[in-house]
């Protein structure tokens, strides 16, 4: 049980891969004009994450080393083909509004992440939840940015006006540049809360791959970078 | 004609793949910090996005069209772009020294880039023949390296800038990108 709560707590904050691990850029900016959009696509994510590190961790023992990243790109697309057949069928309109990047998501380096860093090492619930934790951190991650996109550039919230009459949406919050100003804004905001610990109690601080060092993760790997932990002593 | 270059110009400024779609971010953050290795980068993309587009093309309306499994596109696509990555790595180490030495560094990069698998499903979204899909793939990947020149440029100016702390490393980054993408906003006016 413990191992569950461990694996969930490290998903959703201590690797949040949004705002800490910065993987999955691509969903995580294009798909955010809004915050039902970002919820569907953390979501819709989830749901893969969760059934390719299961069936991942069941097969980790057969599939060869040497053929492990096809084996594990098959394993997801397939998964994403099914869950964008019940996305069209079920949620016709968050399918639309998605379009490309629900195909997109098997090049998401978060699932080909997770499955070479700890479903193909770990058993199979404790790589279950490990899906859960980092699936729910990428979708809180996207809700985040898509409400703050669709507050600033539209008024509204899922939809619902919350901003006065009086105030004029910004458009281009919801057009592409606002991406990038919010996911700077929320990484700069997020760096000077570090900053500010650090300074204050001296303590570790983790820095992920923040550093433009996504550039490993087109390998699909980057999850399994090992976090550098600078200790500062006083 | 007039249509191949209406897409050569939509795909490559208009609806430039890094800062509309957002595809490619992972190299375009990464790769950008000197301009001759940004530029590098923007060589393998364009070699290898354009081969890719024709290959998947072609298997698209000769093999997965006429047997009717259009919906295995996403598991044959990314298989087909892992292996020629491969391939053209193998292909280039034999047959071109020089060429391999320029851009192998970078290919093995591009396996997984998700502008790659984007061309590729776009081209079947828009349903582009196998011609309009390679200058599709092909202007595409032009637009991706306009922009990762221009964005190591700036920050190699950036690096001697006195940036504040907090927006130090990808801050700073994603905020010069935002400003490109408004810049970009401009080529609209071009059709």
């Amino acid at each position: 049980m413990n191992k569950v709560v461990e694996r969930l707590y490290n998903g959703i904050v201590k690797e949040n891969p949004t705002f800490v691990l910065m993987l999955g850029m691509c969903p995580t900016l294009a798909v955010t004009t809004s915050a039902v959009n970002g919820l569907g696509m953390g979501l819709t994510t989830t749901v893969v994450l969760i059934m390719s590190n299961m069936l991942i961790s069941m097969l980790r023992n057969i599939i060869p080393d040497r053929v492990r990243m096809p084996a594990y790109i098959v394993i997801v697309a397939s998964f994403v083909t099914i869950v964008q057949f019940l996305l069209e069928g079920y949620v016709p309109s968050l399918y639309d509004s998605l379009g490309i990047y629900i195909p997109l998501i098997v090049v998401n380096c978060i699932i080909l992440g997770r499955a070479e860093s700890y479903a193909s090492k770990n058993p199979v619930v404790p790589s279950i939840f490990d899906g859960v934790g980092m699936g729910l951190g990428f979708t809180v991650g996207l809700t985040c940015i898509g409400t703050v996109r669709e507050l600033i550039g539209a008024g509204m919230i899922f939809g619902h006006q919350i901003m006065p009459a009086a105030y004029e949406p910004i458009t281009i919050f919801i057009l592409a540049p606002g991406a990038f100003f919010v996911l700077a804004l929320l990484t700069a905001i997020q760096n000077k809360v570090k900053l500010n610990i650090s300074n204050k109690n001296n303590t570790t601080v983790s820095t992920g791959c923040s550093e433009g060092g996504c550039a490993s993760c087109t390998n699909g790997s980057c999850g399994g970078r090992v976090f550098t932990v600078d200790k500062k002593e006083m | 004609m007039k249509e191949l270059i209406i897409i050569l110009i939509s795909s490559a400024l208009i609806n430039n793949v890094v800062l509309s779609q957002f595809l490619g971010l992972c190299p375009f953050l990464g790769v950008s910090k000197r301009v001759e290795t940004a530029a590098g980068m923007g060589g393998a993309v364009i070699f290898v996005i354009t081969i890719a587009s024709a290959f998947t093309s072609i298997i698209y309306k000769f093999v997965l069209e006429k047997t009717g499994l259009e919906y295995m596109q996403t598991i044959v696509f990314i298989l087909v772009i892992a292996a020629l990555v491969q391939f053209v790595e193998m292909f280039l180490k034999k047959t071109s020294p020089g060429l391999y030495q320029a851009l192998g560094v970078y290919l093995p990069l591009i396996t997984t880039n998700c502008a790659v698998l984007g061309v590729a499903l776009n081209n079947v979204t828009k349903s582009y023949n196998i011609i309009q899909g390679v200058v599709n793939g092909f202007a595409t990947a032009v637009g991706f390296t306009i922009a990762i020149v221009i964005m190591a440029g700036i920050r190699e100016k950036t690096e001697y800038n006195d940036v504040s702390p907090a927006f130090k490393g990808s801050p700073i980054v994603l905020i010069t990108a935002g400003l490109m993408a408004i810049a970009f906003f401009g080529f609209a006016g071009l059709i």
